[in-house]
């Protein structure tokens, strides 16, 4: 079967038009005033692994618009029981889900989903694959900040490998012919990473990847995700971490983002994360108006 | 000829074209076979006294019974995904008459009861079925099973396939008293230190799909060193399971060169697919070894063609729908094979590829019945066991799996349009499958 029309599984197979008109979308988005797009509807939210930003503006987006959530998290449902992904996405069909919010810690989980079950799936966050909410997010911030992604560079920091935004911020980004630079240790941000989208190219080299950057956006290296690769963290911070000195060699006016959650004194400083160019907390609060025209979107409202 | 010495307990395949690599036959011949073996093989029309039956083969391409050197029938234990029943009709029609089933099942076959098990008739197994022992008591790789009387008790050899033998002590071991027996250890090559948690080929779009990829490195350095091993060692026989990457075929030829026995099998979907190949998730092409990249697939289909490959096996690997349709790193590794491994053989290294029929019907016989040295089988000889399969090179047909006689319908290959096909298995003279 085919996924239900208004699903979000990715961003790699999206038109670049379906995603302007998104963002074109959440720019009219006020959470505190927003009409009854989502009136009478059941959002389910499916949260197999934890979840603070995402989860909860998923849940302000769709209460705002008038829709009802229900959160299903593994511990303390079927789930934890040994319930199967589709037995739960039939479940909670048969409960009367109009849309299903899956967060998963296996990659292509919400396709599985789409497959089999007869409502909008939206992805947000599949594993090690992408997170096409922020990645509208995070597209969203940028022309806000930059008014265009004609002739922009990005560059991304970090540990790229175990990065669903990375994945879906590449695909994003380079539909509208951004030049994007991956930067990190070979563990963290491997070489085959280039070939995900055209313009996109790995480096080594911090002042490589900052030099006439116009936005800087930094990953968390994801402890919980390493399965036994060793990184020297001590070794990461002294090439990698972003400071005000390392932030100097970028465009004077660039911007720095951070899809959160932040690990101040590790990827960054709290004078980074803190400071006039960090836009950590306007991407949060956008989080909200993309999530409300993702909804929409998946409910035919988007017009 | 007095009546009383006609040709009784016979079958006259008549009018067909006989391929017999062993033979060296590749010709118009009938075949006369009595009693379960190859009475006579004559030109045609040539064979004199009556037959029992006759099968007309006018069209058709005669040759030895089938040999798959790779299936997982499921027993004991685990009958939801296959029986030896089921597992053995879709041999059948898949031009199988002989097969070798690994032991990893519940329990491991590990002991000369669970081989003879096997054997029993209440197994309904439709062709031949050959036991493969575990190398390792439970197939833990800590003690070595009982080779000598696995050996005695007619297994054709030992593997802790799915399981591979890490331990370098414990491989050279196998290989030593394997070697004393004349006893091939089959080894599925994967550093599994290395996969953990892998699902798929790592490369671009293990990368792009966020799942986290088995490295060629991970298959190469096991076969690098079982065939330094297998160098070393006496009369050692190691044998490569379903290899899928140009660097441990890289090793395997060295062995071949130093004139160590090591032989080795490939797949028809490592020599049809590639990574690039899976959509959506779809766990129907999850299999491990995984799909590789394309230079993997053409230094597979060089050594085809260039002879270094000593069997196609299919590793039949059934599985529940409720195994497969889930995550797709969760879901259970491999697929069904019996039914598309020589249309997909015809299709994708005679007819696109040019390998010759003949190399193509010695993959699916004498080359695997030299492997774990089935005497009697791989060749249509006068005196040879009456196992023959019947095939239609030039049928167009399209499988469809919901329509297969195994348990699972675990295929990357449904729907598929196919040219050459089964059309009949003879197993001990008699007609198992005629489709």
């Amino acid at each position: 079967m085919n996924p239900a029309r208004g699903s979000l599984l990715g961003i790699e197979h999206l038109e670049a038009a379906e995603v302007l008109k998104m963002l074109k979308f959440a720019r009219r988005m006020n959470p505190d005033k927003a009409r009854p797009l989502l009136k009478g509807k059941r959002v389910l939210l499916l949260f197999y692994e934890a979840s603070t930003r995402t989860r909860s503006s998923f849940e302000i987006a769709a209460k705002s618009m008038g829709a009802h959530t229900v959160l299903i998290q593994s511990a303390g449902s079927s789930i934890e029981k040994g319930e199967s992904l589709l037995d739960t996405g039939y479940t909670v069909r048969a409960v009367g889900a109009d849309v299903i919010v899956i967060r998963h810690p296996n990659a292509g989980a919400p396709y599985i989903m789409a497959q089999h079950i007869d409502v909008p799936v939206i992805n947000a966050g599949d594993g090690l694959h992408e997170h096409p909410s922020q990645a509208l997010l995070d597209a969203y911030t940028i022309l806000r900040n930059k008014k265009t992604f004609k002739g922009l560079q990005v560059a991304i920091v970090g540990d790229i490998f175990h990065s669903r935004v990375a994945r879906s911020a590449c695909h994003l980004l380079s539909k509208f012919g951004v030049k994007i630079i991956l930067c990190g240790p070979p563990e963290l941000a491997p070489e085959v990473a280039a070939t995900l989208a055209p313009g996109v190219r790995v480096t080594r080299h911090i002042e490589d990847a900052l030099r006439g950057t116009d936005v800087v956006m930094l990953l968390r290296v994801q402890k919980e995700r390493l399965a036994g690769l060793m990184i020297d963290l001590p070794e990461y911070i002294a090439r990698y971490q972003m400071t005000p000195a390392r932030l100097k060699m970028a465009k004077k006016d660039a911007i720095v983002m951070h899809p959160g959650p932040i690990i101040r004194g590790l990827e960054l400083t709290s004078e980074v994360a803190d400071g006039e160019r960090s836009r950590i907390l306007e991407e949060v609060h956008n989080g909200v108006l993309t999530r409300m025209a993702i909804l929409a979107r998946a409910m035919g409202k988007m017009r | 000829m007095t009546s009383s010495e006609k040709n009784r307990n016979t079958l006259l395949i008549k009018g067909g074209h006989l391929i017999d690599p062993v033979a060296r036959i590749d010709a118009p011949m009938d075949v006369l076979l009595k009693d379960g073996r190859v009475a006579e093989v004559a030109l045609p029309n040539k064979i004199k006294g009556g037959a029992d039956e006759k099968f007309d083969a006018r069209g058709l391409i005669v040759a030895p019974g089938f040999i798959d050197l790779h299936v997982h029938l499921r027993e004991p234990g685990q009958t939801h995904k296959e029986t030896i029943a089921t597992g053995t009709a879709a041999a059948a029609a898949g031009g199988f008459t002989s097969v070798c089933t690994m032991p990893n099942t519940a329990p491991v076959v590990d002991s000369v009861e669970w081989v003879e098990w096997l054997r029993q008739p209440e197994r309904g197994a439709v062709v031949n079925v050959f036991a493969i022992a575990a190398a390792t008591r439970a197939s833990l790789g800590t003690t070595l099973s009982d080779f000598r009387a696995l050996h005695s008790a007619g297994a054709v050899a030992v593997s802790d396939d799915g399981r591979p033998i890490l331990d370098d002590g414990m491989m050279r071991e196998a290989l030593v008293l394997g070697g004393e027996l004349n006893f091939p250890v089959v080894q599925h090559a994967e550093d599994t230190r290395m996969t953990e948690n892998c699902s798929m080929h790592a490369g671009a779009r293990s990368f792009r799909l966020g799942l986290r990829g088995m490295t060629a490195a991970a298959e190469a350095s096991i076969v690098e060193r079982d065939v330094q091993l297998a160098m070393q060692i006496p009369n050692a026989r190691l044998h490569v399971a379903h290899l899928s990457t140009a660097d441990a075929l890289k090793s395997v030829r060295r062995g071949k060169r130093a004139k160590a026995r090591v032989t080795f099998e490939v797949t028809p979907h490592h020599f049809t697919l590639t990574d690039e190949d899976m959509r959506d998730y779809d766990s129907n092409y999850k299999m491990n070894p995984p799909l590789r990249s394309t230079a993997d697939r053409e230094a597979v289909l060089a050594a085809l063609a260039d002879g270094t490959v000593d069997a196609i096996a299919t590793d039949h690997a059934p599985h529940a729908a409720h195994e497969k349709e889930m995550e797709f790193e969760r879901a259970a590794f491999g697929i069904a094979g019996l039914e598309t491994a020589l249309a997909l053989a015809i299709t994708r290294l005679h007819r696109e590829k040019h390998i010759p029929l003949v190399r193509i019907v010695e993959l699916f016989t004498a080359g695997p019945a030299r492997c774990f040295d089935l005497r009697g089988r791989g060749s249509l000889v006068r005196g040879s066991i009456a196992d023959v399969t019947v095939l239609d090179p030039k049928k167009k047909w399209t499988f469809d799996a919901a329509k297969s006689q195994s348990k699972s319908r675990n295929t990357p290959f449904d729907g598929w349009q196919l040219t050459g096909k089964v059309v009949a298995a003879i197993v001990g003279g008699k007609v198992v499958y005629s489709g």
